[in-house]
Order: C-alpha cells, then sequence, then structure tokens
C-alpha cells in the first residue's frame, strides 16, 4: 500500500469504474452463471466500491480493487458459499505438455459454444483465473492482487485451469472418446 | 515427444509474463523446436478461444442505468446525503414546532394584530372626532334626537340610555367608518373627558368575533361587547371604571 496521501476525489469513481461495468458484469455472470444473481453482484460491487473508495489508494490496481470486491462479494453470497474453492496448490505441477495432436488441432475448429460449455463445466476457480488472464487479459500481478494469493499460485493454478480446460475440450471434440 | 526446453515456460511465454531476455530465448527456441511451436500453438488457440468464448455476457441497458444513476446518484448527492440525515434529526422538531406556532402562536398572533388594528382605527377615529371642528354632526343631548338623526344613514338602529341621573353627558353624534363599514359614533363627556361609544354592525369587517371586555389600547381604554347583533366600542381616555358605567349604561338601554 502506498502512502494514502493521495486519495480521489469522488467524482473520480464514475471515470475509472463505469468503464469496468461490462467486463465486470460479464465476469459476475461467469460467476453466477445467472442473470439475476448478476445484475444483484454487479450492483453490489459498485455500492461496496462507492462506499470503499475513500479508502481506495492511488497507486494501487483499481481493476484488480473492483474485481476483488466483486468476487469477494459473491464469495459470500448464497451461490459463492456453495462453490468449493481451492487452496491447496502449491504443487507447482510443470508436467510434459501435450504433445502437438490431431486433438489440438481440432480446437481451432471449436466452436464458441463448445467453449463455453467448457468454461462453464470448470470449477469456479479455474473459470475465473482463465477469464482473468484470457479475457480481461490481466497481468500476473493483477490477478494476484485480484485472487489475494501468490503469483507463484497465480502461474500454478493458470496451469491447472488451463490443463483441465483442455480435457474438456478434448473430450467434447471427441465426443469423451479421449480423456486427458 | 515434449521439449524440456519450453515446457515449463510457454504459458509464461504467451502470456507476456517473462522477461524480456527469456522471452527473447524461448521465441528463438521456438523457431527451431517443432514440438515447442506446436504446443505453443495450440495453448495461443485455447487463450484465443478463451477469449472469444469468455466475452459472452452483456448487461442489460436498465441494469447500466441503474449503476450509473446510483454512481451519478452519491457523486451528486453525497455531501447532502450526510447533512441530509442530520437535517431531518433538525427538521422535524423544527416543523413540529412551526405547526405549534401556527396553531398556538402565529394564528392568534394574526388575530391579535387585527384586534389591534381596529383598536387603533377607533382610537384615531376617537382623536379625529376629538380634534375636529366639528366633532359632532347632530349636536344634541337629547338621545330621541341623536338616534333619529341616525336613520337613512346607517343600515341598522340603536337603542341610547337615558342619562338621567349619571355623570355622563351626550354631546352628539356622526357617522363613521370602519373597515369600509358605516356605523354610529356617539360621544359623550364625563368631567371633561370625552368618550366616543361606536356602534357597527357585528358582522363588518374586522369587528366580528372580537372578544368582548376592557382592553387597552394605545393608552385608550376600550370597552367592547356584542347585542343584539350590534357590536359596541367604548373609547376614551378616562377611568376603566368610567368606561365601564358607560358601557353598562348602553347595553341596559332599551
Amino acid at each position: 500500500m502506498k502512502v494514502p496521501d493521495q486519495r480521489l476525489p469522488a467524482a473520480t469513481f464514475e471515470d475509472l469504474a463505469l468503464p469496468l461495468f461490462d467486463q465486470l458484469y460479464n465476469f459476475a455472470h461467469w460467476l453466477t452463471q445467472d442473470t439475476a444473481e448478476a445484475e444483484d453482484l454487479v450492483q453490489e460491487t459498485y455500492a461496496k466500491a462507492l462506499r470503499g473508495f475513500s479508502s481506495f489508494q492511488m497507486g494501487t490496481n483499481f481493476r484488480a480493487w473492483m474485481y476483488r470486491i466483486l468476487r469477494n462479494s459473491f464469495l459470500s453470497s448464497r451461490t459463492g458459499l456453495k462453490t468449493t474453492v481451492v487452496f491447496d496448490e502449491e504443487d507447482q505441477e510443470t508436467a510434459p505438455a501435450e504433445s502437438a495432436t490431431p486433438e489440438s488441432l481440432l480446437i481451432a475448429q471449436a466452436d464458441r459454444e463448445i467453449v463455453q460449455q467448457a468454461l462453464e463445466e470448470l470449477p469456479v476457480h479455474f473459470r475465473e483465473i482463465l477469464l482473468l488472464c484470457e479475457v480481461e487479459e490481466m497481468s500476473y500481478q493483477e490477478i494476484a492482487e485480484t485472487l489475494a494469493i501468490p503469483i507463484g499460485t497465480v502461474m500454478s493454478r493458470l496451469f491447472r485451469a488451463r490443463k483441465a480446460l483442455r480435457g474438456l475440450l478434448q473430450n467434447k471434440i471427441q465426443g469423451g472418446s479421449h480423456g486427458v | 515427444m515434449a521439449c524440456e526446453v519450453g515446457s515449463g515456460k510457454l504459458d509464461a511465454y504467451l502470456d507476456g509474463e517473462l522477461t524480456p531476455a527469456e522471452a527473447s530465448a524461448l521465441s528463438a527456441h521456438l523457431r527451431s523446436c517443432s514440438a515447442c511451436a506446436s504446443d505453443a500453438l495450440e495453448r495461443v488457440q485455447i487463450k484465443r478461444a478463451v477469449s472469444a468464448a469468455g466475452k459472452r455476457y452483456g448487461p442489460s441497458a436498465q441494469l447500466r442505468a441503474a449503476v450509473a444513476n446510483k454512481i451519478a446518484g452519491s457523486v451528486a448527492a453525497k455531501p447532502p446525503r450526510s447533512i441530509g440525515w442530520q437535517w431531518k434529526l433538525v427538521a422535524v422538531p423544527t416543523i413540529l414546532v412551526l405547526i405549534i406556532s401556527i396553531a398556538v402562536n402565529l394564528y392568534p398572533g394574526r388575530e391579535s394584530a387585527r384586534r389591534q388594528r381596529v383598536y387603533s382605527e377607533l382610537a384615531d377615529l376617537h382623536v379625529a372626532a376629538l380634534a375636529s371642528a366639528t366633532p359632532v354632526d347632530v349636536l344634541s343631548t337629547d338621545r330621541h334626537t341623536v338616534k333619529p338623526w341616525f336613520q337613512g344613514k346607517i343600515p341598522f338602529t340603536f337603542n341610547l340610555p337615558e342619562l338621567q341621573g349619571s355623570e355622563f353627558t351626550l354631546l352628539g353624534g356622526r357617522v363613521t367608518y370602519l373597515a369600509q363599514t358605516p356605523g354610529a359614533h356617539l360621544i359623550y363627556q364625563v368631567r371633561k373627558h370625552q368618550i366616543s361609544v361606536f356602534i357597527f354592525q357585528d358582522r363588518a369587517a374586522d369587528s366580528a368575533s372580537l372578544p368582548s371586555g376592557l382592553v387597552n389600547a394605545l393608552s385608550f381604554n376600550v370597552e367592547s361587547w356584542e347585542q343584539n347583533g350590534l357590536r359596541y366600542f367604548v373609547v376614551g381616555d378616562v377611568s376603566t371604571d368610567a368606561i365601564q358605567a358607560l358601557s353598562k349604561l348602553l347595553r341596559d338601554a332599551e
């Protein structure tokens, strides 16, 4: 945390937070898998952020701050409490990557719907880290701030999430005949 | 077979998380290692697929408006809101006090002001008449002369008392107006003092609903009462005893 000498005036909350609205909603919907819950979650996120904005400090990552609020709100929501978050990921698994297979080329042709289905089927903690990395294009540092985990855990979780996704995709493309 | 060089770093490379030196080294390796190149291609494809598929949900216009309003409202209304909360604490008792003021103070206050206006107008009439070279238009001590004189001049009639045996003397009378309403102005004398008696219809503007009784207006003593639909005022600088004595005579007149 930086020295709290430079607090943002309230007016700039709008300038900072509103541009994130669409992304936050998308993320919320992915987490909740429900329109009404996603809307509630986004509203709650903005309300909390607005209230807590005076404590937000310049120099820290606003986007990560907003996502963290949203994610924490989600985890404490009814739906969020039902999801289990895995913390035992310290094993920085560096299993040999799959060699190029015909399946990997099929993934390139996998239509959007299949990828979306696979993302839906992923556990929340895998889904969210993939979304933050690929959709939000957050750096590992930002992801670490958002999820409140060390960068090493970001890398290992990301690795596991990608592996799980790849497995799901291959299953879907090949009708479930080829697991990982 | 997988290549040991690139396997652990491909994700970080594609995510742009390697240092420039590491990145250029891996980049060089990819050009020479088909296994790693193929692996990297697959990972890039998945990255792209997830990126595209992940941009899936769009917020409704209502939600956008609701959040935007909340922010705009909060930014605009934040200082008033904190004040507003305290404002209520002050406002509620203030409004109550105001209502009570209106009920208890303001309305009677206005009544009292209205009464004062009537009394000061009567006092003016009294003083003006006495200061006039012709204080009365009918100059007579005889009530049977004075009373008929008012016929056709005012829209009502009244009885004047027999003053035989009292200290009062009737000097005469004149037509007067109170709030654009005609009335009788009689002047009596007691010792060296002159007393005005005003008689109006009780419904005459401003005189209606005036409380009966003795008051002091601009240092004049004023007795007022309502009788037979007429409103009587007895105004003079004499003692209250004299005012009340004359008032009693008028009330008892037949």
